[in-house]
């Protein structure tokens, strides 16, 4: 099993990074051809990187434009990065400062992520509009996430596993050398679902991560009567006036 | 489908009590579908002249055209990518909201194409479509996009809710040109853009036309207040270029801004020129998402300013002219600054770089208003209790002045600087909240007045609050667009046509000439 694990970790890593970074470089070579940002938008860079950061950390357009929404994505996704921030443990020897500090912050954060999924899931039979839209992938999506969270949860408060043997396996997996993985239902479920949430990233709306950076109503600047904004194809209309 | 022989009678949704989201409605607009462009018309702008008698050849072409679009535009690729469904947009579109067909919630629009690209351009929709709502282009889907494409007006409201900024006007644009691609044009825009490239504006008024009714209108002005107020075409070395849309010329209300911004030129002492080349600002081929004709149209401006030597470029009252010259001149045709390269430059080093190029009427009527150069009698005005609608393509796809929000600040600055009463319309329906006239985006056509009369339902709400709390009786306007939406839809509503102008109309009323007593 710990092979199995061991090699599955090492496949969903190499097509979550190979499989993002090959979106992000789609992404970034794809010409934006007219300057397009929703305005009122930010006159210079500086704003823009400002509007960025308030849309990424504090979702400003959701919050704009629905509170229940906002109030679901926000618990799921702040609580989603710090129980990121907890498991860094398991990855560095000795723990760095601040990951320790999270720890107990992390704890609660695991149960804000798993109620803003619940209600996002709720949103999705209870709402009308929001079940027209909804694709069975987008219910699955939901129940991966939640599946990870309740066994993670499960493994702090119900049935514990063997933590050390655990990050001796995870350390071990980043110096190639396999060490055996605790025997325990909990934990193979937990890691198999994040494995499967890894590998289908690059290929699903998941992507909406880092497409909002890429976003032309969001990152251009609002400058286009003081600057010449001309993409490769549109330039090379001009030669032929 | 309703034909014309069978047409059912339009009539206005009720108000609601409270801002409350319409239940769906499936199918509720979906027999609304404008008349397809017949082959002269698709022709004359180089598009198919219509759907290939093989559904396959159609399809292919389709596809890979939408390959191509993805390829040259990274709006189009990002926002394909990155919906999660949220549903922050299910309830913003005026459309929807006036109409209850859930294909007319922003995402459920997107996904009418999303739902072939996940089928054609990614893993998981060629594996699995029905997981991930993939579907197959048919000829359904092809009749669906049209008539849910020219169901949207490209307001941009969805987009300011969208967490991730996905604009469906640049999927809507998107979707009409593969529709044109494949020979399955519009008739309404696409007819106006041919008469672009023939007469020279969107209304076909041919030169010597324009040159007599514009004197017809100083001899109009002349009577009217005395002065000699011009209204000239064609000047040769007039320092002003005024680009306003072709209804400025004679459709009501617009002349009536129209003769505003001849007043004011001629009291501040600028001369001025329309021009016969380009006398219409309007640009349809932004609506149907064709860079070449958005190009060749916009090139007419860059032409007329050369030829008559003006140092700066002025815009007229209209919306999405304004969103052209804004935003995508500079880069079409070299109207505006900061270029390095010859064609840019050709033409940038022509203009007076102490002026912003292009600028808005607005933003020139005000600096002038700031710098003492016009005087009004506000109180000419005084019959009037005034409210401001904010047209989208100005609110959320341009600016006016210098700071971000300058767009919604001038306009209502002008109003109240020539009259004496002036009140705005709840705040979640104004600035870049603003709701769409109903009529935009290529929209503004008889065939599809059933969709105009329920996307105007929003605006029609918040302009009854003030008409019953404040006695509002004129609401003003800077888009061409917006005025001949307005005047025919608001009757439905229980208004009166004559309650919808222009802000320069007001300007006209109160400003004083030099000659009076």
């Amino acid at each position: 099993m710990s092979l199995f694990f061991a090699i599955l970790f090492y496949v969903a890593t190499t097509v979550f990074v190979v499989g993002l970074a090959a979106k992000i470089a789609i992404f970034a070579r794809t010409p934006a051809p007219l300057s397009i940002p929703t305005t009122p938008a930010p006159t210079t860079t500086g704003g823009v990187v400002l509007r960025m950061f308030r849309e990424v950390a504090f979702f400003e357009s959701l919050f704009k434009g629905n509170l229940w929404i906002w109030m679901f994505a926000a618990a799921f996704h702040f609580g989603l990065a710090l129980v990121l921030v907890r498991h860094l443990r398991y990855f560095t020897e000795p723990v760095w400062s601040w990951v320790e500090f999270a720890q107990p912050f992390g704890i609660y954060a695991g149960f804000a992520m798993a109620a803003g999924l619940g209600g996002l899931w709720a949103r999705r039979f209870l709402v009308e509009r929001i079940r027209y839209i909804s694709t069975p992938s987008d219910h699955l999506m939901l129940a991966l996430l939640l599946l990870i969270a309740a066994t993670g949860l499960g493994m702090k408060f119900v049935v514990h596993t063997d933590i050390v043997a655990v990050k001796t396996f995870s350390l071990g997996l980043m110096r190639f050398d396999i060490q055996p993985l605790p025997e325990h239902p909990g934990l193979y479920i937990h890691l198999a679902c994040v494995a499967l949430l890894m590998i289908i990233f690059p290929f699903s709306k998941l992507l909406h991560a880092p497409g909002v950076f890429f976003s032309p109503s969001r990152n251009q600047t609002d400058n286009p009567r003081e600057a010449r904004h001309l993409s490769s194809w549109a330039a090379k209309l001009e030669g032929k006036n | 489908m309703a034909g014309p022989d069978s047409k059912p009678v339009i009539t206005a949704p009720a108000y609601r009590d409270y801002p409350t989201i319409p239940a769906l409605q499936p199918g509720a607009t979906e027999n609304v579908k404008s008349y397809v462009a017949n082959e002269k018309i698709q022709e004359a702008l180089g598009f198919p002249g219509k759907l290939a008698d093989n559904w396959q050849e159609t399809h292919d072409k389709a596809i890979s055209h939408f390959g191509t679009l993805l390829s040259k535009y990274r709006s189009l690729k990002v926002y394909m990518d990155s919906c999660v469904h949220c549903g922050a947009c299910t309830d913003k579109c005026h459309y929807f909201l006036g109409s209850g067909d859930p294909k007319n919630m922003p995402v459920a629009r997107q996904d009418l194409m999303r739902s072939v690209y996940r089928r054609y351009f990614t893993p998981a929709g060629k594996l699995f479509p029905s997981l991930v709502g993939a579907r197959d282009l048919t000829q359904e889907v092809l009749d669906e996009w049209y008539t849910y494409y020219y169901q949207c007006s490209e307001c941009r409201r969805c987009s300011v809710f969208c967490p991730y900024g996905i604009d469906t006007a640049e999927i809507t644009m998107a979707g009409r040109e593969i529709l044109d691609h494949v020979g399955y044009g519009q008739k309404y825009t696409n007819e106006i853009i041919g008469k672009v490239h023939r007469v020279g504006n969107n209304l076909g008024l041919p030169g010597p036309a324009l040159i007599d009714t514009l004197s017809g209108l100083e001899e109009d002005v002349k009577e009217e207040t005395g002065c000699d107020v011009r209204y000239p075409v064609d000047e040769q070395g007039a320092e002003v270029l005024l680009v306003t849309p072709s209804a400025d010329f004679f459709a009501e209300p617009h002349i009536e801004s129209t003769i505003g911004y001849g007043k004011v030129f001629h009291a501040a002492g600028i001369s001025w020129t329309f021009s016969s080349k380009a006398s219409e600002a309007g640009n349809f081929g932004m609506f149907i998402g064709n860079y070449d004709q958005l190009r060749k149209i916009a090139l007419r401006v860059r032409e007329a300013a050369l030829e008559l030597g003006v140092k700066r470029i002025v815009v007229g009252e209209c919306g999405h002219a304004w969103r052209v010259a804004y935003a995508f001149w500079n880069t079409l045709t070299g109207i505006g600054a900061g270029g390095k390269d010859p064609f840019a430059i050709e033409l940038q080093k022509q203009l007076d770089p102490r002026y912003k190029q292009p600028t808005h009427i607005c933003e020139l009527t005000w600096d002038l208003i700031q710098q003492g150069r016009l005087k009004f009698d506000k109180s000419a005005n005084d019959h009037r209790i005034i409210t401001f609608h904010d047209s989208c393509n100005v609110a959320r796809a341009s600016r006016m002045g210098d700071y971000p929000g300058g767009q919604f600040d001038i306009p209502r600055h002008i109003i109240r600087a020539v009259a004496n009463n002036f009140v705005d319309m709840a705040p979640e329906t104004i600035h870049e909240r603003t709701f769409c006239c109903g009529g935009g985006g290529g929209i503004l056509s008889d065939d599809l007045m059933d969709i105009r009369v329920k996307g105007a339902l929003p605006r029609m709400e918040a302009l009854q609050r003030v008409v019953d709390d404040h006695g509002v009786n004129f609401m003003a306007l800077i888009c061409a667009i917006c005025k001949a939406q307005f005047t025919k839809v608001v009757p439905y509503y229980g208004f009166k046509s004559s309650m919808i102008g222009g802000v320069h109309q007001l300007v006209s009323t109160a400003i004083q000439l030099g000659n009076e007593q």
